[in-house]
């Protein structure tokens, strides 16, 4: 059985990265793909990989991890002015981060519009994700 | 409590002013040019393609099996020539980044388990030390393999640390001599950058690759 688990922006928005890291990738070992609300920061992203290797062993493998972000450099200049400033107000919780344990998740392709989760049970899980909603 | 946005934008100024400072008060004697990307796209080819055409010299061994390089290399005090001007570094090569490791994918290239195992260990342990030097690196060649799909997060997630932490930044899309290549596809997910096509196997494009080292490590 395949587990989704959403975490809304405010689960982890007061937790320092260390809490957060440690929080993601305890409910990714209890084999769940999360749909997390938002972006974790970019030196986040590293952290994470690098506590996931930290991890590893026979059972865990690792994650697929896939970010939809709004892409703002095909925008026109005001909408992208719009951008910038919600950007400003709203800052990682734009988006949406999808973590999954490797064992699960086969692969996580991406694209400019769209996400496509393959799995190793089913054949293929496509979670029509369009960017510019 | 800052949003992510501001935050964002504090760390970016912080990082700025680190950069700066560490540029006017180090006493920088050995400038460091990383070989960064996902496995199997071919930093070590790059590598050795470098070190024989300005050492005389190989840097790696190079293989079809993933996470070939698991340890961080380091070849000392090259120097690149070209119209007048002298560019030396130390080239560190690094292992390729992934978010997964599974011993089992090293037993399916025929390895026996206690190796598959050691290996994928050590595997693990390479991503860690290139995600350490990370910080340490002043200028990086991100080399990504023209016949796969740019879009992978590994991929986003090294480019944004670097556009992050203000270190300029070569693109190099390696393997053109194959028919998959698709440089375009790289271009547009990498807009910010200028991208590079290369065949380090063949050495195809190679003088474009240093003429583009120059300007950016400039």
């Amino acid at each position: 059985m395949l587990t989704l688990q959403y975490i809304p922006h405010h689960e982890i928005e007061n937790l320092d990265s260390n809490k957060r890291i440690k929080k993601l990738l305890k409910n990714v070992k209890e084999n769940k793909i999360l749909l997390v609300e938002g972006r974790l920061k970019r030196e986040e992203e590293t952290e994470l990989i690098k506590r996931t290797m930290e991890d590893i062993d026979d059972s865990f493998k690792g994650i697929e991890l896939g970010v939809i972000h709004p892409n703002k450099s095909n925008l026109p200049f005001f909408n992208k002015m719009k951008r910038v400033f919600i950007d400003f107000l709203l800052g990682d919780r734009q988006g949406l981060t999808i973590i999954g344990p490797a064992t699960v998740v086969k692969e996580i392709k991406q694209d400019p519009d769209k996400i496509q989760l393959l799995t190793s049970n089913i054949e293929e899980a496509q979670v029509g994700l369009d960017k510019k909603k | 409590m800052f949003t992510g946005g501001v935050y964002d934008m504090l760390k970016a100024v912080q990082n700025l002013v680190n950069n700066v400072v560490k540029r006017l008060f180090s006493k920088k004697k050995d400038y460091r040019l990383g070989l960064y990307g996902p496995p199997n796209g071919g930093k070590t080819t790059i590598a050795n393609r470098i070190c024989q055409d300005w050492l005389g010299e190989s840097m790696g061994n190079v293989s079809n099996v993933a996470h070939e390089t698991r340890e961080i290399q380091i070849k000392e005090q090259i120097t690149m020539k070209s119209k007048g001007k002298e560019l030396a570094f130390n080239l560190v090569d690094t292992p390729g980044i992934a978010t997964k490791v599974d011993y089992e994918d090293f037993l399916k290239q025929g390895l026996k388990e206690k190796e598959a195992k050691r290996r994928a260990k050590e595997a693990t342990k390479g991503i860690i030390d290139a995600i350490k030097w990370l910080d340490d690196m002043d200028a990086v060649i991100i080399v990504l393999d023209a016949t796969k799909d740019p879009y992978s997060q590994v991929n986003i997630t090294i480019v944004g640390n670097l556009q992050a932490r203000d270190i300029p930044v070569v693109l190099v899309a390696n393997k053109i001599d194959l028919k998959k290549a698709d440089m375009k596809r790289i271009e547009a997910a990498f807009p910010q950058y200028r991208v590079v096509g290369v065949s380090a196997k063949y050495g195809t494009n190679i003088d474009e690759f240093y003429k583009a080292l120059f300007e950016v490590v400039d």
